[in-house]
């Protein structure tokens, strides 16, 4: 892991799909036994310039995400490296039974790109709005759950992916992303990342909440409370050590998701905490609702996902102290 | 390589070495498993190009039992052949074993791969079959599906699926045993015309006696020698065939039996009775 932060809250050049392009373009040149199976969405995550190109190396499997997690777990047990794609509400909710078996249960290999998680499927509504993908998963032994926070990690995450084995679920943002990382940085997939220390309270986010619980921070420091951020990006494994160590430093926790708060990161950092170092933490990330459809703007105010929610929530928490 | 077993007596065998890995546990799914010991025999017998002692090897066939409850049919074949020893037979679904009730290919030596919720193996089937058409390999995979497991909907995106990629390389089956674990097909979800459902979805189709040995092995041979379409060869089949106490009954897809049972039916199997 050798990062820096960005801190100019400012939206990156090239959106996240354009990154996940790009880094798929890079690695099958390097490997041709990289293939892209893509369930009739390639126009959404922005792959057409690579089936073009390399038509040998891409599959629209048409509108059966199933049959494509299934294809892809037979196509590794004979060495292929796949990776598939689909909105994350269909690739989850759509294909969990061959998520299970053909992929976790069996040992194969599978990248699954899960792309418009929650609030950014925006216009398509609450039957496109996964608050859920992520606590799906969750049960499945073995399985890897990434939430990239900006393109800087996406790429990096795709480049490990492709060189590891077992079943991966990336949760991503099509969109341009806040920029949070300086180009070139790289992680360790299940290690969360300090991106600020603090003092009186630690952010726990993931995704595009990242960014709202820098500003959170930011808020808060204007009210002298010094907040620490952790980002993490990896929901399964969940980093124990590190989230432990931060409930000890500063004796609060807030987490901040894009999900559902029953089941995702909110829930798995609860466990560690009650586990290992219970103290006062808040959750703040959908409470239990179905999505709707708006501007992730609106949709972020709706639910509650904002700097200032955030910050409240955190002075809240360390009341409890 | 290929091996060169006389599939008619290794199906009898097959059908005994279950009953008798069976006997002691006095349950299991008897019905699929018997239906489907002659397909097994010609693939494993005659059909496939494996190499028992060597079950990762890269280059063979593969064959993936969609309908994971035959799990210990597929198990005496694999035996048989020589994958792991006969005697380890009798530890089907006992405490520890690495014959489950439904395939797992992470425990047993020779399983290509894990089912059990039915419909998947049809896509990892493809999976493999496409994969290795992706590396130009001349290995064919091999499918069985059962006939209920064509209620599922994954079966029909397979459908599609194979003969839009050419999947040439891969040759289905279904045990058309014409029952379902709570009755006939017919009367709980009627598949009509197997056949012409998959001429229609464009598989090159054949419908055999699934229990002429002959006859399967002509199918294979047929359906290799055409290069464009994925190959479907529907059995006609009885489930429990073989099985003096399971054929011709009704609720035979997982039945409880006894010791005697067992051994009355291997009797009759030995003596040629069925």
């Amino acid at each position: 892991m050798n990062y820096k932060i960005d801190n100019s809250h400012a939206a990156e050049k090239l959106a996240m799909r354009d990154a996940y392009a790009e880094t798929m373009t890079e690695l099958v040149k390097e490997n041709p036994r990289i293939v892209y199976l893509e369930a009739d969405l390639m126009n959404s995550i922005g792959m057409v310039k690579f089936a073009e190109e390399f038509p040998d190396n891409t599959i629209n499997c048409g509108i059966q995400e199933a049959n494509m997690i299934g294809t892809a777990a037979g196509m590794s047990a004979v060495g292929m490296i796949p990776f598939t794609h689909t909105f994350g509400c269909f690739a989850t909710r759509r294909a969990l039974d061959q998520i299970f078996l053909s992929g976790a249960y069996a040992k194969t290999n599978i990248r699954m790109l899960g792309s418009d998680p929650g609030v950014t499927a925006a216009f398509n509504g609450g039957t496109h709005m996964p608050f859920e993908d992520i606590g799906l998963l969750r049960g499945i032994p073995g399985i890897t759950i990434i939430e990239p926070t900006d393109s800087v990690m996406l790429r990096d995450m795709v480049k490990q992916t492709a060189k590891m084995e077992g079943i991966f679920y990336i949760r991503l943002s099509r969109k341009n992303a806040i920029k949070v990382f300086e180009d070139g940085s790289t992680f360790d997939i299940g290690k969360a990342v300090s991106i600020k220390k603090g003092t009186d309270v630690t952010l726990i986010a993931s995704g595009i909440c990242v960014d709202e619980s820098m500003k959170a921070a930011e808020i808060l420091q204007e009210q002298n409370v010094n907040a620490a951020v952790l980002n993490v990006f990896t929901i399964k494994p969940i980093d124990r050590e590190a989230i432990a160590a931060a409930a000890k430093n500063t004796g609060a926790v807030v987490t901040v998701e894009n999900h559902n708060i029953h089941n995702g990161l909110g829930s798995a950092v609860a466990e560690v905490l009650a586990e290992t170092t219970p103290v006062p933490m808040a959750r703040v990330g959908i409470q239990d609702e179905f999505g709707e459809v708006g501007s992730v703007d609106y949709l972020k105010e709706r639910f509650g996902l904002t700097a200032e929610n955030i910050a409240k929530n955190a002075l809240e928490v360390i009341g409890r102290k | 390589m290929y091996q060169n077993r006389e599939p008619k007596e290794f199906a009898k065998e097959i059908r005994i070495r279950v009953l008798e890995a069976l006997k002691n546990l006095g349950f299991g799914h008897i019905g699929g498993a018997m239906s489907a010991a002659d397909v097994l025999a010609v693939l494993y017998g005659k059909a496939m190009n494996i190499e028992p002692a060597n079950p990762g090897w890269e280059d063979r066939d593969y064959f993936v039992m969609s309908k994971g409850h035959a799990g210990p049919a597929l198990y005496a074949t694999l035996a048989l052949s020589g994958y792991f020893p006969v005697d380890e037979l009798k530890t089907i679904n006992t405490n520890g074993t690495r014959l489950p009730s439904h395939c797992d290919r992470n425990k047993t030596p020779g399983v290509d791969m894990s089912t059990g919720a039915l419909g998947q193996g049809m896509s990892t089937a493809i999976g493999i079959a496409h994969g290795n058409k992706m590396l130009k390999k001349d290995s064919y995979t091999y499918l069985l599906i059962g006939d209920g497991e064509c209620d599922e909907g994954q079966i029909w995106e397979g459908a599609l699926y194979a003969p839009q990629h050419k999947l040439s390389n891969l040759i289905a089956f279904v045990d058309y045993n014409k029952q379902q674990l709570d009755g006939y097909t017919k009367d709980i979800l009627d598949l009509g015309d197997l056949s012409k459902k998959f001429i229609e979805f464009g598989w090159y189709t054949i419908e055999v006696d699934g229990h002429d040995t002959d006859a399967i092995y002509g199918a294979i041979q047929l359906a290799k020698a055409q290069n464009e379409k994925p190959g479907m060869i529907i059995l006609n089949t009885e489930k429990g065939k073989g099985c003096t106490f399971a054929e011709g009954i009704l609720y035979n897809h997982h039945m409880t039996f006894t010791k005697e049972q067992c051994e009355e039916a291997i009797e009759s199997l030995k003596k040629g009775d069925q």
